[in-house]
């Protein structure tokens, strides 16, 4: 970062030690080509090792039968709120959105998140392992988000992905106008006049910044937190994750990074993406979207369960999303769904293609896929066991591993985490065996 | 039944007329092939050759389900089908009842935000009190988000008032053609209160919230012992309105079941309790922690309405919330029902629900039974829908596969013996944007 504050409040997460482990004889899903039956995969000093049909299984390895099973990459969700709208959720614990002005880039998700939040055991239980902590949407300008491994921690610097690099949450369409009818904006020009205006101070802020970056001469430009965020963004070191239902919407927030010279990342919520998927896919944007879920508001009318294989088809980077905990540990299965509709649409996706959904892509839009979202040599070893087929609606993680250390494991208790805040008000997991 | 349900005005609405000038050809095709396939009411229609799961009997292979004039007149292996029926082969396929959601506000929320097509809650006059409620009147037969849940093989839902200390009446409602009055099956069904939620006009405790409601209960039998003095104006206040009393008598007569809304484990067994003192019949829904007090509930005879997809302690009401819920209440010997997707737009999922409630415990079979029959029986429908035997609605399904599995699709949605599957008001966004038109490719 060329800015003052170059990492004000940095990761303090170590991998948990842990010894090499060989699973054999799975299904895998690797998420850079085909599956890959019969496969073995060997993970060691929190790396993946070797990944395919014959990789030999070294003496020292704890061996997993994974017979009848499936491995993937961990999930990863772009878009959640776990830590900052935590559960119970109760008024003391709402810290997801701060709407006391239409722009609020000075805040940011990290100061919010609550590690006991007890959605977090819940979402790992899922497979899910990397997760994007995103302030609400409220605000035309909501703050930074904070990617985050889905681990025990006593605190956020805990959780908090070495050198991942932060999002700014921007918010279109009816929240922001919602929210402020009475205290600023109240129409959709409203939001775009509001947009134009801060880039064009942080505009002015970089250019300061940056000339005494170089000229070193007098006092340093006085600091101001919210347009740090966003002279990040024009200078590429943050990404922009755009909350933005309408696809008319999308083509405005497009140009208006023309103008202003920086890139979005990822649209969040796109009910309509589908209509502007050419225009995602020329632009490099990715889609983070719901398999179905809308109708809740005007501007989440138009959505559709062919969302994702249109957008797949178009060659837009498609991403299962969630926005919410529960659908979080459901992304496998709405992925399912997207690839069922893409059957009736004559879209056809294969499984190996589809896993990317929710793994390579996500990490693509949080600028980690070079470390994370697929099973790889040399990758970070987060790996899930799925007792099936996880495009299956049966399909439950059996076993999560984040780099290479088992975090999860369904069928035993004591490596089930729980939070301090469970502790003697939530009943202490059991082994329920599934009796199908 | 209730006849003033018969005097419900159909709302008219209007086509969305403004798709017509784009809809491509291929959705003009599309709407045309289905409307010839088609099967009449009147027609004879057999399915033939699916595995076939009646729920009130065993699985059929290789079975055959016979339809005359909107109902079942034979279901079995080896069945003599008539020369002029029309054959649906289903080799290959799974063949069930149409799916009931029980608990929905489709076609009365159109649109959770926009309020001039929210008809639930009602309003009342401040003391959460709206037992006269009857939630159905305000149902849109045209919502285009019919079409988009019986695409996915729902044929059946409760539609059901939220809101307040005692919310209204539910019906039931079969995802026919037709408007409401064609399509209501039977209302009310229930009568809903929620024991669970505090809050300004319903009481500030919990203790309080139950005393209102034995106070309701209590003062429901006093307008019946002394209604012509409640005429007379020779009563004290009752606890209600004329109307919400009216409303509760086959509450308090045990006729129309009570679906109380309560989460915690003791807000279940006050529930209970309540049920005891005033000789209720009461239904469970929300239930997060039913769980926990599984065998009472099983030895009560009271029915649960539970989710799978939940495992989030949302309120310290539900701090027991787990996936595990269902499978532990039916083992326990307890009646449960599945619900999901309350909301209109994803009515369709609770079949999801049910896979889910299966991948965490619950024996296949009675999870089918908890999205058919067991809803059916619980709000006295189940000699019409819920299953397939011989005398009920054709409300039958021709699934792909597994009807609980994602990839799994309804290709043959039957409801009263009518092919109801058509492109929805999604099928022709999708259609029109998976090769955009010409206009729009600028």
């Amino acid at each position: 970062m060329s800015a003052p504050n170059a990492d004000p409040f940095p990761s303090t997460y170590r991998p948990i030690p842990s010894g090499p482990v060989a699973i054999r004889n799975a299904t895998i899903l690797t998420a850079t080509g085909p599956a890959i039956p019969n496969g073995t995969i060997l993970l060691r000093d929190g790396k993946i090792v070797a990944v395919g049909a014959n990789v030999t299984v070294p003496s020292d390895a704890q061996v997993v039968d994974g017979t009848g099973k499936y491995v993937t990459p961990g999930v990863i969700d772009t878009h959640s709120h776990l830590g900052v709208y935590a559960a119970p959720g109760v008024d003391a614990l709402s810290d997801g959105n701060e709407m006391t002005s239409p722009s609020t880039p000075q805040v940011w998700a990290e100061h919010s998140v609550w590690p006991q939040d007890p959605q977090f055991p819940r979402a790992l239980s899922a497979g899910v392992t990397t997760i994007q902590i995103l302030p609400g949407s409220a605000n035309l300008f909501g703050g930074r988000s904070v990617v985050l491994k889905v681990v025990p921690s006593r605190t956020v610097q805990g959780m908090k992905f070495p050198a991942a690099k932060y999002g700014l949450k921007m918010a279109c369409g009816e929240n922001p106008k919602r929210v402020y009818a009475q205290r600023g904006l109240m129409t959709r020009m409203g939001n775009v006049a509001g947009y134009r205006a801060q880039w064009i101070l942080a505009e002015q802020y970089r250019r300061r910044w940056d000339k005494w970056l170089v000229d070193r001469k007098g006092d340093p430009p006085a600091r101001d937190l919210a347009m740090e965020t966003l002279a990040e963004v024009l200078r590429g070191n943050i990404l922009v994750h755009n909350h933005c239902y309408r696809g008319d919407e999308m083509a405005q927030m497009m140009d208006i990074a023309k103008e202003f010279g920086y890139s979005i990342k990822s649209f969040h919520h796109g009910v309509e993406a589908y209509k502007v998927a050419d225009m995602l896919a020329a632009n490099g944007i990715a889609a983070s979207v719901w398999s179905d879920w809308g109708g809740f508001k005007m501007e989440a009318m138009d959505g559709i369960r062919g969302n994702l294989p249109l957008l797949h088809n178009a060659g837009v980077k498609t991403i299962v999303h969630s926005d919410d905990a529960n659908g979080m540990q459901r992304l496998n299965q709405d992925a399912a769904k997207g690839i069922s509709e893409g059957i009736g649409l004559g879209i056809r996706v294969p499984e190996d293609e589809a896993i990317k959904w929710i793994t390579l892509n996500p990490a693509w839009a949080l600028g980690l896929d070079d470390k994370i979202g697929s099973l790889a040599a040399g990758k970070n070893a987060d790996v899930v066991l799925w007792d099936k087929n996880p495009f299956s609606i049966y399909a439950r993680a059996e076993k999560v591993w984040i780099d290479g250390a088992m975090l999860f494991d369904r069928l035993d208790p004591s490596q089930q985490w729980r939070t301090d805040f469970e502790l003697g008000y939530v009943p202490a997991p059991k082994v329920w065996k599934n009796e199908k | 039944m209730r006849n003033e349900m018969r005097d419900v005005r159909r709302e008219s609405g209007s086509p969305p007329s403004g798709l017509w000038p784009l809809a491509s050809g291929l959705v003009r095709a599309l709407l045309l092939a289905v409307v010839v396939v088609s099967t009449g009411e009147s027609q004879t229609i057999a399915i033939t050759g699916g595995r076939v799961h009646p729920v009130s009997g065993p699985v059929i292979e290789n079975g055959t389900v016979l339809i005359r004039e909107g109902r079942i007149v034979a279901v079995g292996a080896n069945i003599a089908i008539p020369p002029d029926a029309t054959r649906l082969d289903a080799t290959g396929k799974w063949v069930t009842p149409g799916i009931v959601n029980v608990a929905t506000t489709l076609g009365v929320v159109e649109i959770g935000a926009v309020e001039e097509t929210v008809d639930t809650p009602a309003r009342g006059r401040g003391d959460a009190i709206t037992a006269s409620h009857k939630v159905w009147e305000g149902f849109n037969s045209n919502s285009p988000l019919i079409q988009v849940t019986r695409n996915d093989g729902i044929t059946t839902v409760g539609v059901v008032p939220g809101g307040g200390l005692v919310g209204g009446q539910a019906a039931m409602i079969d995802l026919s053609d037709g408007s409401l009055t064609d399509m209501l099956l039977q209302a009310p069904v229930a009568m809903t209160a929620d024991i669970g939620s505090k809050g300004e006009h319903v009481g500030g405790t919990r203790a309080e919230v139950l005393q209102r409601l034995r106070d309701l209960l209590a003062d429901t039998r006093e307008y019946m012992r002394r209604r012509a003095d409640y005429e007379r104006n020779a009563t004290r206040e009752l606890a209600a309105r004329r109307g919400d009393l009216e409303a509760m008598i086959p509450v308090v007569q045990g006729r129309l079941p009570l679906v109380i809304d309560a989460n915690r484990a003791s807000e279940i067994e006050s529930a209970l309790n309540l049920a005891n003192e005033f000789s209720l019949r009461i239904v469970i829904s929300g239930g997060a922690e039913a769980w926990m007090v599984a065998p009472k509930l099983a030895a009560a005879r009271v029915p649960v309405i539970v989710g799978a997809l939940n495992n989030i302690p949302l309120s310290f009401a539900m701090l027991g919330a787990r996936q595990e819920n269902a499978g532990l209440l039916q083992r326990a010997g307890a009646r449960v029902l599945i619900n999901g997707g309350a909301d209109g737009f994803n009515a369709r999922n609770v079949r999801f629900e049910a896979g889910v409630a299966v991948a965490f415990g619950m024996p296949w079979d009675d999870a089918l039974r908890a999205v058919t029959l067991t809803p059916a029986e619980t709000f006295g429908i189940a000699d019409r829908v819920g299953s397939l035997q011989v005398g009920r609605e054709a409300n039958v399904v021709v699934w792909s596969g597994d009807p609980f599995e994602p990839m799994t699709r309804a290709e043959r949605v039957l409801v009263r013996g009518v092919d109801v599957r058509r492109p929805s008001r999604q099928d022709e966004l999708m259609q029109r944007y998976k090769a955009l038109p010409p206009t729009y490719r600028r």
